[in-house]
C-alpha cells in the first residue's frame, strides 16, 4: 500500500528567527525535503540609490554605513574609493594604512557574526554566538576610539579618513589582538573538528565553480569553491600592496568549506593587521584644504570596488557637474550571491537550507538597499 | 462509592498517608480521610514537581550564562532564584492566544497531558527511602508507559494548532519519539534482569554497587535515549528554533506556554531523578537514613548540569542523521548490553547477587563499552564523512576556473 503524501508550501520568513532579518523564502517542501524553493526579496527596501542622488559626496557616507550594517567600515572604504577615482584625488599614506586597519578589523567583526550564527543556525544554543560576539565587542570598542561610533562608523571620508588616532588606541588594538588570539584559538577548538558540526556541513549543497562563476558569485563563498579571487590581490587599492597575506580556498565546496574559509579569512586579517601596526608611520590622514563640497567633470563616471567581508562591494557613481552624484548603483555582494539560493537548496533537508542559507552569510541591508 | 475497607488501597505503604489518614479517621468518616489523606499527599507531589521545575530553569539559565561568558538571571531575589516566578507572573498576565483554525478542544488538552504525565511519572520515584508517593512493584514498566503519553500531547499539539511549522515538530518529534523508545527499553532490561525486580526502591536498594559502573552501555543509552526524548540538544529537532519556530508550540502562548515550559523543565528533573535512581544508586550514601534527601537531591542535580552541560555544548543532528544514530548505534549498543548481563546474570545468579559478584560484572561491561563505544563511533563517523556530493565532475576539481 502506498500513502498518497502531497506537498506543502511553507513560507519561510520574512518573520522566521533564521533568515537573516526580513528575507523571505516561499518553499515547498516533500516531507522535509526541498522541492522548490522561491526567494522574495524587498522587505527592507530603503531606497539607498535614489537618496544618495538627494545628497552631497560627503553626506552619503552615512549611507552606506547602512547597507550592510555589519561591514560599515568596508562600504566607507569602497564609496571612498569611488568618490575618490571620480574627483581624481588619492589619500596621503597614512590614511591608507588606517582604512586597511579599520577595514581589516571589521572584516573579523563581519566574519566572526557569520560564523557565530552559522553555528547558531546549526543549533548549537548560543555558545559559539557569544564566544564571536565576545571578541565582535572589543572590536566595536575600538571602533568607538576611533570615530566615536560603533556600528553606523562613517569613519572614512574622500580623500582620507575622518580623524588621527587617538594615542590610547594602539595599546588598545595591542591588547585586542593579544586577547583575540586566545579566544579565537578557544573558538576554533570548540567548532573545527567539532563531529556534530563536520557531520551537517561536510559534503551539504555544494557549489561547483562554474555555477559559481555563472552566478557572478563572489567573496567567500566563490573561494570555498576553490577559485582564488580576491579584490585584494587582483586589483589591490589603499595598502593591500604593501602587505602580505594569503587567500584560502575550499577544495569540497560545501557547507563546510564556506565556514572553513571565513575562519582562515580571520587569521590573514589578523595577519594584515599586524603588518598595518608595524608598518603604519605618522603623517596627514586627510588631503588637507579638500572642500567641504566636492565636485566632478559633468559626465565623470567612475567605478570603485572593494572585497567587502561578503564578496566584491562596488559603488558606481557618475556626474552631471553638481554637488550630488547624477546615478550611484550599488553592486551589493549579497544580493548577487543569493542568485545561488535555488541551486544550493533544492533537494537538501530543511535542516541543510537553514544552515545552506547561513553559509552564504546574506545582510538584507545590502540586499535590498 | 468509596469501599468500607479503605485502608485496602495503593497508597497505604506511604507513611504520610497513613499519618493523615489514621489521624483524620477516627475523627471523620473514613472515605473522608481517604480523600483528605490523598489530596494532601498529591498536593505535595505537585507543588515539589512544579517548583522542582522552577528550579531547574533558574539553574540552567544560570549554568548557561556561566558556559557562555554571560551572568545570567541575577536580578530578581538572591542570585536570580526568584526569576522563575517573575516568568510566570509575566506568562500569567499575557493575552492566551487560541488560533483561529486551532481545535480550541485539543489545543488546550495538551500543556495539561503534558504536565499531568510528568506528575505521574514523579509519583513512583522514591526520593528518600520509604518516601515515594506509591511503591509500585511494575515501577519500571509504569515509567516507561507514562513517559511515552507525552508523545500523544505532541501529537495533540501539532495536529489542533493548524500551523505548519507546528505540523513539521511533530512529523519531527513522533518519529524521534518512537525510534528512541526502542533501545530505551531495552538498556533498561539489563538492570531490571539484575535486580530482579522492576520495583524502582528495590533497585535502589539493590545498588551496592551503583549502576552506571555495572551497566554503562545501558547509562549512555539512557542518557542518550532521554535526551531524545525530552527534545532536548543535540535530538532538540522537534522544536529546532533556527529551523521551525518552535515546532509543536509555535501557537502557544500565555499559561500555556508557561505550562509546557514547566513540563520540559521538569522533565528533564523528573528524568535526572530516573537515571538518579536507576543508574546512581538513588538515596544511598553516608548516613542514608538522615541524609537520603540530601544525596538524591543532589546527585538529581549534578545529572541536571551534565544536560545542561550537554545543552551548551553541541549543534543539532539532522533528522536523518538522528534516526540512523538510533537505529544504528544505540539499538546495537543496548542488544550489546543485553545479551552480556543476560549471560553474566546466567553465570552468577545461582545464589543471588553479592556486591563482589557486581564488581565483576562492573569490570566486563566497563571493558565492553570501552570497546564499543568507540568502535561504534568509528563507524559513525565514517558513514557520515564519506558523503561526497554527486553531480560533480573531477575534471572542474582539477582546473576549477575551466
Amino acid at each position: 500500500m502506498t500513502i498518497r503524501t502531497e506537498p506543502m508550501t511553507v513560507n519561510v520568513g520574512p518573520q522566521h528567527p533564521s533568515t537573516h532579518g526580513v528575507f523571505r523564502l516561499r518553499i515547498t517542501f516533500d516531507g522535509e525535503d526541498i522541492v522548490e524553493v522561491e526567494p522574495v526579496l524587498g522587505y527592507l527596501h530603503r531606497g539607498s540609490e535614489k537618496l544618495a542622488e538627494e545628497r552631497n559626496y560627503v553626506q552619503v557616507i552615512t549611507l552606506t554605513d547602512r547597507l550592510d550594517y555589519t561591514s560599515s567600515m568596508i562600504n566607507n572604504q569602497a564609496y571612498c574609493l569611488a568618490v575618490e577615482k571620480l574627483v581624481g584625488i588619492e589619500p596621503p599614506p597614512r590614511a591608507k594604512y588606517l582604512r586597511t586597519l579599520a577595514a581589516e578589523l571589521q572584516r573579523i567583526a563581519s566574519h566572526l557574526i557569520a560564523v557565530g550564527f552559522f553555528i547558531q543556525e546549526m543549533g548549537a544554543f548560543g555558545t559559539p554566538l557569544m564566544y564571536t560576539f565576545r571578541s565582535r565587542e572589543r572590536i566595536l570598542d575600538l571602533f568607538e576610539m576611533l570615530c566615536g561610533a560603533r556600528v553606523t562608523v562613517s569613519y572614512m571620508r574622500p580623500g582620507g579618513v575622518f580623524s588621527d588616532t587617538p594615542e590610547d588606541f594602539w595599546p588598545a588594538l595591542d591588547r585586542f589582538m593579544t586577547d583575540f588570539r586566545d579566544e579565537f584559538a578557544d573558538l576554533e577548538a570548540l567548532l573545527m573538528e567539532n563531529e556534530i558540526l563536520l557531520a551537517r556541513t561536510k559534503g551539504v549543497s555544494p557549489l561547483e565553480p562554474d555555477v559559481a562563476i555563472n552566478c557572478s558569485v563572489s567573496g567567500p563563498v566563490l573561494r570555498a569553491s576553490g577559485i582564488d579571487w580576491d579584490w585584494r590581490k587582483k586589483e589591490p587599492y589603499d595598502a593591500y600592496d604593501l602587505v602580505d597575506f594569503d587567500i584560502p580556498t575550499g577544495s569540497n565546496w560545501d557547507n563546510y568549506d564556506r565556514f572553513w574559509v571565513r575562519m582562515q579569512e580571520i587569521r590573514q586579517s589578523m595577519r594584515i593587521i599586524e603588518q598595518c601596526v608595524d608598518q603604519i608611520e605618522p603623517g596627514l590622514v586627510r588631503i588637507p584644504e579638500l572642500p567641504l563640497v566636492l565636485r566632478a567633470e559633468p559626465g565623470a563616471e567612475a567605478y570603485g570596488r572593494v572585497e567587502a567581508s561578503k564578496g566584491e562591494l562596488g559603488f558606481y557613481l557618475v556626474s552631471d557637474g553638481g554637488i550630488s552624484p547624477y546615478r550611484c548603483k550599488i553592486r551589493s555582494p549579497s544580493l548577487i550571491n543569493l542568485t545561488i539560493t535555488e541551486h544550493l537548496l533544492v533537494g537538501w533537508k530543511l535542516a541543510d537550507m537553514i544552515v545552506s542559507l547561513g553559509s552564504i552569510d546574506i545582510n538584507m541591508g545590502e540586499v535590498d538597499r | 462509592m468509596f469501599p468500607s475497607q479503605c485502608e485496602d488501597t495503593i497508597l497505604r505503604d506511604n507513611p504520610l498517608f497513613r499519618f493523615i489518614y489514621d489521624y483524620a479517621s477516627s475523627l471523620l468518616p473514613c472515605w473522608v480521610s481517604y480523600v483528605l489523606a490523598g489530596v494532601t499527599i498529591m498536593l505535595i507531589l505537585i507543588n515539589a514537581v512544579l517548583l522542582g521545575a522552577a528550579v531547574v530553569s533558574w539553574m540552567e539559565r544560570r549554568l548557561l550564562g556561566r558556559f557562555q561568558n554571560r551572568i545570567g538571571p541575577n536580578r530578581w531575589g538572591p542570585f536570580g532564584l526568584l526569576q522563575p516566578i517573575a516568568d510566570l507572573f509575566k506568562l500569567i498576565t499575557k493575552e492566551d492566544l487560541i488560533p483561529a483554525g486551532a481545535d480550541r478542544i485539543a489545543f488546550t488538552l495538551v500543556p495539561i497531558i503534558m504536565v499531568a504525565s510528568l506528575i505521574l511519572m514523579a509519583a513512583v520515584i522514591p526520593f528518600a527511602k520509604d518516601t515515594s508517593l506509591v511503591d509500585l512493584n511494575v515501577g519500571v514498566l509504569y515509567i516507561l508507559a507514562i513517559s511515552s503519553i507525552t508523545s500523544i500531547a505532541l501529537f495533540t499539539a501539532g495536529w489542533a494548532s493548524d500551523n505548519r511549522y507546528a505540523l513539521f515538530g511533530t512529523a519531527r518529534s513522533v518519529a524521534v519519539l518512537i525510534s528512541y523508545e526502542v533501545p530505551v527499553v531495552l538498556s533498561l532490561l539489563g538492570v531490571v534482569m539484575i535486580v530482579g525486580s522492576m520495583s524502582l526502591s528495590s533497585i535502589v536498594e539493590f545498588q551496592s554497587v551503583p549502576f552506571i559502573v555495572v551497566q554503562p552501555l545501558a547509562f549512555f543509552v539512557f542518557l542518550a535515549g532521554m535526551s531524545a526524548e525530552l527534545n532536548r540538544t543535540p535530538f532538540d529537532l522537534a522544536e529546532a528554533e533556527s529551523e521551525i519556530i518552535a515546532g509543536y508550540h509555535t501557537e502557544y502562548s500565555g499559561i500555556k506556554f508557561a505550562l509546557i515550559q514547566a513540563a520540559e523543565f521538569g522533565g528533564v528533573l523528573v528524568v535526572s531523578a530516573l537515571i538518579t535512581t536507576l543508574f546512581l544508586g538513588g538515596w544511598a550514601g553516608p548516613w542514608e537514613d538522615y541524609l537520603g534527601w540530601a544525596w538524591f537531591t543532589g546527585k538529581t542535580l549534578l545529572i541536571v548540569a551534565v544536560f545542561s552541560w550537554i545543552r551548551a555544548t553541541f549543534p543539532r543532528l539532522r533528522i536523518d542523521q538522528i534516526m540512523a544514530f538510533s537505529w544504528k548505534v544505540m539499538l546495537p549498543l543496548s542488544l550489546i548490553n543485553l545479551a552480556a548481563t543476560t549471560v553474566e546474570v546466567y553465570v552468577l545468579k545461582s545464589g543471588g547477587i553479592t556486591t563482589l559478584e557486581l564488581w565483576i560484572m562492573a569490570i566486563i561491561n566497563l571493558v565492553l563499552a570501552g570497546v564499543c563505544l568507540p568502535l561504534f563511533g568509528r563507524l559513525m563517523k565514517d558513514k557520515i564523512r564519506k558523503s561526497i556530493p554527486s553531480g560533480v565532475s573531477q575534471s572542474l576539481r582539477d582546473d576549477p576556473t575551466g
